[in-house]
């Protein structure tokens, strides 16, 4: 009788690690491509539709390419700082909130001051995002170290909560004052030129919050590389034994993790409000918040892997419209198909760990 | 090829053989075992002795080779065929459950456990026959250590075993409960039940056992009677080298560097323990042991001692300066180290590299980050550093920490604390699951650094190590400290006192 056995590597192998993620992705395909044909659809045209046309269609991939960054950077922004914080051992699961709080907050800083156009408008508002969303995390944080609640449940509750602020701004306080009484603000991108987060090459996506999230890129992999306060962020994940022995503070180490991961979130949500979604409205939360603990996960907390993470689940994002679109696919199917990739990325995970033997079990 | 199954052996090895990937746990291992021998397995760790049991009660089935039990070819499928051939074992660490008790306990681990009452009946018998003081209806939770062994050997001379294993039975007792646990062995062994009897401690082996077989690498290397050895030379022949015996020339003690100063703590979980107002003065060049069995405040002095948990400013001051308040940072900047018990997971980040453990504790005193960032050339060469001065073998410092055998990672630990340079250096259990050379080669980089003037304070269960190193000796008892005495001229009686003497069944219920 063979078996599969798993034996442990005395160290995890970089090999494994940095390949699983491209395994991943090919297993997805596969079993994605079984599901979609399944449906009754050609399984090949489905993949291509979702991995290739976004990006290569003759008549969609010009239309479909600047999306790709305006869909990835609030992605890679947050998930860059919720990496931080998982790294850690903090589990941030409501950037979402924090996304609108930032929005909420940045635009309506931006919004007490219209009409002005003075140029720092834009910046004002984007560190005012920052802070929404920072004091949203706060939240949590100081729960916490003061009365060691459980940060997944709050920031997660805090969600909702923010919801019904995002729903009460939008009808209320931020409502379109020339808006015919309809709830939504004013709408930033087109009607506020120096509160307008733009595209700063036409015709390419490119607009401020792609650069956030490339310098948050940069300054994620400085800091875990190079600095203490990142090395004590991977020291408290490990062995938070051995960081209190080392000497780090976890209280501090909380509230830096989670007010980080905030404030890039609130950051985020006031660069779409500002420029691809263009005002506070109801709906204006899309789940960027959610879909970044996938996107975290999917790059190993690594920020390169985060960033190519980013732009492969934005594409899957935008394909998967696309399959909706022309091939009729549910939208349901293609939600399975991105639960799909974070299934078995965590699944592959456990060969980097492990070595898989193929094996008698133990001699008789 | 030996004979098999004479009249005169219970149990006989015949070139057993156990290979996992990477390495040979057992190889060509035969011996025998007579009825009523109380038998011991020397070695040191990773020469195979675990292996080799767990195949005797049936948890590992060799490669090759075959054991015969009285006469009869012996091939247990599972611990519960090795105990219905009369083979029973007690294990290093226990299991038991807090929350039931004794009796329930013993049911549990029993094939075909009679109603409670004929049991508890059953367990009060053997307990009086064999000197064991043991009452069925205890909750296990509430017993000492020495008492949950107690549970494990009653479970075990309840199915009347031919064969006993026991593996490091005496690392959880006081004196006193070892003197009771070997009359109790004397007396199986005075009725046929044979013994095999695994354990580093050498004195204990020349005092009980009448036979040893020493493991190294996996194979036989030697077979003697210990009683007619010294320590040293059984130390020997399972190094295979000439033992360095640590030493240091005498040297009067300076002034008084540490002093703590009636140090009171809570427990800081709910099975953590509470120091109880704790003083003690430790001087220049002098190096004090701490004996105690586990769990009796050590881990709570050395986080207090570390700086991880904060207590009164004046309860813990060095050179006359309140130092109670001072995290872990600022009291290594001024020289107070420490290393402690838990290698993996406390002293090191297991899924680390060497390097990056180098950094846990050296940043300040080594200068290895300048205004927050990291200088990973000079952090791999203190690395490399310790590797060479403390003869760590790994490829290299690029190697996780969990990559690194117990003795090599506590030798990387100690020399990172060492090579630091400390005024005061504190260590819990330095040698624990060391094999000899590496423990005499820590012993002696204590005793060096106590010589150049460092004062020493060495937390150990091992009481034959304090004894070698320590110029004071003291004990943890409940969180209390006994009033250090000179460590020469103790004896054991009085060590035993000081650790708070056997844990009966009277003294246990207060």
């Amino acid at each position: 009788m063979n078996m599969i056995r798993l034996e442990k590597r005395p160290s995890p192998s970089k090999f494994w690690a940095g390949i699983t993620p491209v395994l991943a992705v090919i297993a997805t395909m596969i079993a994605g491509g079984i599901m979609f044909w399944f449906l009754g659809k050609d399984p090949v045209e489905a993949i291509r539709t979702i991995f290739w046309d976004p990006l290569f269609h003759e008549t969609f991939g010009p239309y479909s390419r600047p999306q790709l960054l305006v869909k990835a950077a609030p992605l890679i922004l947050i998930a860059i700082g919720l990496s931080l914080g998982f790294r850690a051992g903090i589990w941030n699961i409501g950037a979402e909130g924090q996304y609108i709080m930032g929005a909420i907050v940045g635009a309506g800083v931006g919004l007490a001051f219209y009409p002005s156009d003075s140029v720092l408008i834009f910046p004002l508002m984007v560190i005012a995002g920052g802070f929404g969303g920072w004091a949203w995390a706060m939240i949590p944080g100081f729960l916490k170290v003061r009365f060691g609640t459980n940060e997944i449940l709050v920031s997660l509750m805090l969600v909702y909560v923010a919801e019904s602020w995002l729903a009460s701004a939008a009808q209320g306080l931020l409502r379109n004052p020339d808006g015919q009484g309809f709830p939504g603000s004013r709408n930033l991108a087109r009607d506020y030129p120096a509160a307008s987060n733009l595209e700063i090459i036409s015709g390419t996506g490119m607009h401020w919050g792609v650069v956030a999230a490339f310098i948050a890129v940069i300054f994620a992999y400085v800091l875990l590389s190079r600095h203490m306060l990142g090395f004590q962020v991977r020291l408290t994940g490990e062995a938070p034994r051995a960081a209190r022995f080392s000497g780090v503070k976890p209280a501090r180490l909380i509230l830096f993790c989670l007010g980080t991961s905030g404030a890039l979130a609130g950051m985020a949500g006031l660069f779409e409000v500002s420029g691809p979604a263009g005002q506070i409205s109801i709906d204006f939360n899309s789940g960027y918040g959610f879909t970044a603990i996938i996107v975290a996960f999917l790059g190993r907390l690594n920020p390169i892997g985060i960033l190519l993470a980013g732009l492969l689940m934005a594409l899957t994002y935008i394909g998967g419209e696309l399959a909706q679109l022309m091939l009729g696919l549910p939208g349901a199917a293609i939600q399975l198909f991105q639960g799909m990739l974070l299934f078995f990325l965590l699944a592959m995970d456990v060969l980097s760990n492990y070595r898989i033997r193929l094996g008698k079990p133990e001699a008789l | 090829m030996e004979t098999t199954g004479t009249d005169a052996t219970l149990l006989t090895l015949d070139g057993l053989r156990k290979a996992y990937p990477g390495v040979v746990a057992n190889d060509n291992v035969s011996f025998a075992i007579k009825p009523g021998e109380v038998h011991a397995l020397l070695g040191e760790n990773g020469a195979g002795k675990s292996t080799l049991v767990k195949m005797i009660y049936g948890l590992v089935k060799p490669d090759a080779g075959q054991m015969h039990l009285k006469g009869a070819l012996y091939e247990p499928a599972s611990p519960n065929a090795a105990r219905a051939a009369g083979v029973a074992m007690v294990f290093q660490h226990f299991s038991l459950f807090d929350a039931l008790n004794v009796a329930e306990n013993i049911a549990l681990g029993m094939d075909n456990p009679p109603p409670q009452r004929e049991l508890a009946t059953r367990i009060r018998d053997v307990s009086e026959a064999y000197g064991l003081p043991l009452d069925p209806d205890r909750v296990v939770g509430d017993l000492s250590a020495g008492e949950r062994q107690r549970v494990e050997i009653i479970r075990c001379l309840l199915q009347d075993p031919k064969l006993l294993i026991m593996d490091e039975p005496t690392s959880v007792l006081t004196p006193q409960e070892v003197e009771i646990l070997f009359h109790t062995l004397r007396k199986l062994s005075a009725e046929g039940t044979a013994i095999l009897y695994i354990s580093h401690k050498l004195e204990e082996i020349r005092s009980l056992c009448e036979h040893a077989t020493i493991l190294r690498l996996g194979q036989v290397v030697d077979t003697c009677d210990p009683r007619e050895k010294s320590a040293r030379e059984l130390a020997e022949m399972m190094v295979g080298e000439v033992l360095h015996v640590p030493s240091r020339d005498e040297t009067p003690p300076g002034e008084v560097v540490l002093s703590i100063n009636g140090l009171s703590l809570p427990p800081a979980t709910d099975f953590g323990t509470a120091l109880r107002d704790i003083s003690v003065e430790v001087r220049a060049g002098e190096v004090l042991g701490i004996g105690g069995v586990a769990g009796n405040g050590q881990d709570e002095m050395l986080t207090a001692l570390s700086g991880e948990v904060l207590s009164k400013p004046d309860a813990i001051t060095m050179h006359g300066r309140p130092m109670g308040q001072m995290g872990p940072n600022a009291r290594r900047a001024l020289g107070l180290l420490t290393a402690p018990e838990e290698r993996l997971g406390h002293a090191a980040a297991p899924d680390m590299s060497l390097t990056e453990n180098a950094l846990l504790t050296g940043a300040i005193r080594e200068g290895l980050e300048s205004r927050g960032f990291l200088n990973w050339g000079k952090t791999q060469a203190f690395a490399e550093k310790i590797i060479q001065a403390f003869d760590v073998r790994t490829p290299g410092p690029d190697n996780a920490a969990r990559s690194l055998s117990g003795g090599n990672l506590q030798k990387f630990v100690i020399g990172r604390e060492i090579l630091q340079r400390p005024e005061i250096l504190v260590v819990n259990q330095p040698t624990w699951g060391v094999d000899a050379s590496a423990a005499a080669a820590i012993r002696q980089a204590l005793l060096d650094l106590a010589q150049g003037g460092a004062a020493v304070i060495v937390i150990s269960q091992d009481l034959d190590e304090l004894m070698e190193i320590a110029d004071r000796f003291t004990a943890l008892n409940e969180g209390r400290l006994a009033e250090p005495r000179p460590a020469r001229g103790l004896t054991v009686d009085e060590i035993g006192l000081m650790m708070g003497g056997a844990h009966d069944m009277h003294e246990a219920e207060v």
